[in-house]
């Protein structure tokens, strides 16, 4: 009896190479990361460094040139200016009401499509959740400029009753935002709502827990994480925003226009940097706000 | 374990960080950018081949956008010279594109031109090489945002006038003063609507210079300190009564057309769609006069091809093309020769000098007054965009 002796495989690069990786773990490692390490890296670290560090240079107004000495100006106009201080406040204003309002709004929607509902329906009101994000946002601005329009469909609906249209301005901005950003807050709530084991509903039932102490103290706790996670984006989206303002928002503007402006208008990169940090401090704020209540898990 | 591959992301963060700042900082340096322009071209050479220009939208098109809109092939058979376009939003956005010295040509508005020119980006022109040039409308030659010292930097393009555009159901009769977008404003609150530049300061500046002449405006693009808070006061006192401030034109035509809008400053192309869509406006040229715009084609002062920048120049100005590309636009033609190309010159005041002397172009506000004062310093572009933040609040 003979055995076939496996042939020694042959010493191509390929093999060498694989035979090097399989022994060096941390060569692997290094291999498979380095490429999207380098683009987290790219992308969003140095993006970022770079907008701290264009905020502390200035601009030669003559010449528009970018001067990379070291001033604080920009900071201290950012921090002390009244026009930023009204801006913000009412940046945070419009998110704070669009989240309050997405919340109130997805709550029972979110319950319903994860506790009520059959699957059947419950794969249709997904789906009906998600449509909206298919659409282009432009699209969906412009919709809402034309439903709240003098001559538009609200007037129309609401004028038998006595009601007119909000027309542009920070209301119909709220009503927009509200619009664009409810899908993302639905989501995670309802994620949040489909782990609370129907048996706890029924335990709390058993023990005499009415609809209202069941919800309240079985569900609430146990999706506050999820609702969390959904304020989030809403709060995050809304902060950032400057194009809806620009089409349904009338005369005003938010943080993300005076950036605008500050690039495009004024070629003031600097000063854009400085005011983009106001976000950033205020998102980083919430975030560490509400790190310890497990929210960034559910994201 | 975890700890240690923590500590070592955490390091390589750090020293990415580290390196982008180093890297930031050298590279930092190296751009100054001095004011000279270089000297005007004496000759024309051979035609480079290729050319690079830098537009606003419509000023260029090749047939790309719509097929019966073409006046570069033309241009491309005639001189061998192939044309590459980068159209801009902005008169700003133009401004940091020439910086990276890849275009060949630009078409400057007054609120770009004189920055270009400050910052070397763009150089004088020589218009003996520019046969077109002679018989472009003398109104527009050799004015404050196309020449500096009586040199010419460009060959004008076209030109139009800031309206004042009202719904004609709201007005039976035709306003004839600004004064029903300030002083009176409050009467139609909520629906006055007005450009979204800080360039539209000038036209409360151009208002001002009618009704309170004590405060000296000569200039709506030269004013000083106190000037400049007496049209900032005004734009607040505005500020309340508008509905909406526009700077992309579609927007307007649709506020106009719901309703939403009744009054404000406005173009004549605007109110050719909306003509054309048979809503109830007008536009009228105030008694207090008004802004407008006249570009220029310029060159740029490191540019590679400058014969086919002198040849694109020469064509843009030749009757034929200046018709379809102003035509296209929506404005007035630089000459007489370009109205026989096209019928509506009555609509835009094409050659209409006393029309034209009405207009108070947009330049751009520098420190060194342009009304010529010189016992005090004016406000420069960077105090109207920051004033201009502050009135919309």
């Amino acid at each position: 009896m003979t055995h076939a002796t496996v042939p020694r495989p042959r010493e191509t690069p390929a093999r060498r190479v694989s035979v090097f990786l399989s022994t060096h773990p941390r060569a692997r490692l290094g291999l498979l990361l380095s490429a999207p390490l380098f683009w987290l890296g790219i992308v969003y670290i140095v993006a970022l460094v770079l907008l701290l560090v264009t905020a502390f240079w200035s601009v030669d107004s003559f010449t528009g040139e970018i001067t990379t000495e070291f001033t604080l100006d920009n900071i201290i106009e950012v921090v002390t200016g009244s026009l930023y201080q009204t801006v913000t406040l009412r940046t945070l204003g419009v998110a704070l009401a669009v989240t309050l309002i997405d919340v109130a709004l997805a709550l029972p929607i979110a319950f319903f499509m994860a506790k009520v509902a059959t699957p059947r329906m419950q794969r249709i009101l997904l789906i009906a959740v998600l449509t909206p994000l298919w659409a282009s946002y432009l699209v969906k601005a412009y919709a809402w400029r034309s439903v709240l329009s003098q001559d538009g469909i609200l007037e129309w609906l609401l004028a038998p009753f006595g009601g007119s249209t909000p027309g542009y301005g920070l209301p119909a901005t709220i009503i927009t935002l509200s619009y664009l950003w409810l899908p993302y807050v639905i989501l995670p709530i309802y994620a949040g709502l489909e782990r609370v084991p129907d048996s706890l509903l029924e335990a709390s039932s058993d023990l005499g827990g009415r609809t209202w102490p069941t919800l309240r103290l079985v569900v609430f706790p146990l999706v506050l994480p999820a609702i969390i996670a959904g304020t989030i984006f809403s709060f995050a989206l809304s902060l950032g925003d400057y194009i809806t303002v620009n089409i349904v928002g009338g005369a005003n503007q938010m943080l993300g226009n005076l950036v605008y402006t500050n690039v495009g208008a004024a070629n003031n990169l600097p000063l854009a940097s400085a005011i983009a940090l106001i976000p950033i401090v205020i998102i980083f704020g919430y975030l560490f706000l509400v790190r310890r209540t497990g929210a960034l898990d559910n994201l | 374990m975890k700890r240690t591959t923590h500590t070592a992301r955490r390091g390589v963060t750090v020293g990415l960080a580290i390196a982008s700042i180093a890297m930031l900082t050298a590279c930092g340096t190296s751009s100054g950018g001095g004011s000279d322009g270089g000297e005007a071209a004496t000759e024309l050479g051979e035609m480079e081949g290729q050319v690079a220009l830098l537009a606003w939208p419509g000023y260029v098109e090749d047939g790309s956008n719509d097929p019966a809109v073409d006046w570069v092939t033309p241009f491309e058979e005639d001189t061998g010279c192939e044309v590459t376009t980068k159209t801009f939003g902005t008169s700003d956005e133009a401004l940091n594109l020439m910086k990276t010295g890849d275009y060949d040509v630009v078409s400057a508005s007054g609120d770009a031109s004189l920055r270009l020119v400050a910052a070397g980006d763009v150089a004088p022109v020589n218009t003996d090489l520019i046969p077109n040039y002679e018989n472009i409308y003398p109104f527009l030659k050799d004015q404050s945002w196309n020449s500096v010292d009586g040199v010419p930097y460009g060959v004008p393009h076209g030109y139009g006038a800031n309206l004042l555009m009202y719904n004609t159901e709201v007005f039976p009769t035709a306003p004839t003063s600004w004064d029903v977008v300030f002083d009176k404003s409050g009467e139609y609150a909520g629906k006055v609507t007005a450009y979204d530049s800080p360039i539209y300061i000038a036209d409360a500046a151009v208002y001002l210079m009618a009704h309170n002449p004590e405060l000296g405006i000569e200039n709506p693009y030269a004013l000083d300190e106190e000037q400049l808070a007496a049209a900032v006061d005004l734009l607040k006192q505005q500020r309340p009564n508008i509905g909406e401030y526009w700077s992309d034109y579609l927007k307007e035509i649709q506020a106009f057309t719901t309703g939403d809008t009744v009054v404000g400053t406005s173009w004549q192309v605007i109110e050719n769609v909306l003509e054309g869509e048979g809503v109830t406006t007008d536009v009228v040229l105030p008694e207090e006069g008004t802004t407008g715009w006249s570009d220029t084609w310029m060159i740029a002062s490191e540019s590679k091809n400058p014969n086919c920048a002198y040849a694109w120049l020469d064509y843009i100005a030749s009757p034929e093309a200046n018709a379809a590309a102003t035509s296209y636009f929506g404005e007035a033609p630089s000459s007489d020769e370009a109205c026989e190309y096209r019928e509506d010159c009555e609509a835009y005041h094409a050659g209409d000098a006393d029309y034209a002397s009405q207009i108070w172009y947009w330049s751009t506000p520098i420190e060194e007054c342009l009304d010529g004062r010189t016992d005090v310093k004016c406000t420069d572009y960077a105090a109207w965009t920051q004033a201009w933040q502050e009135i919309k609040g």
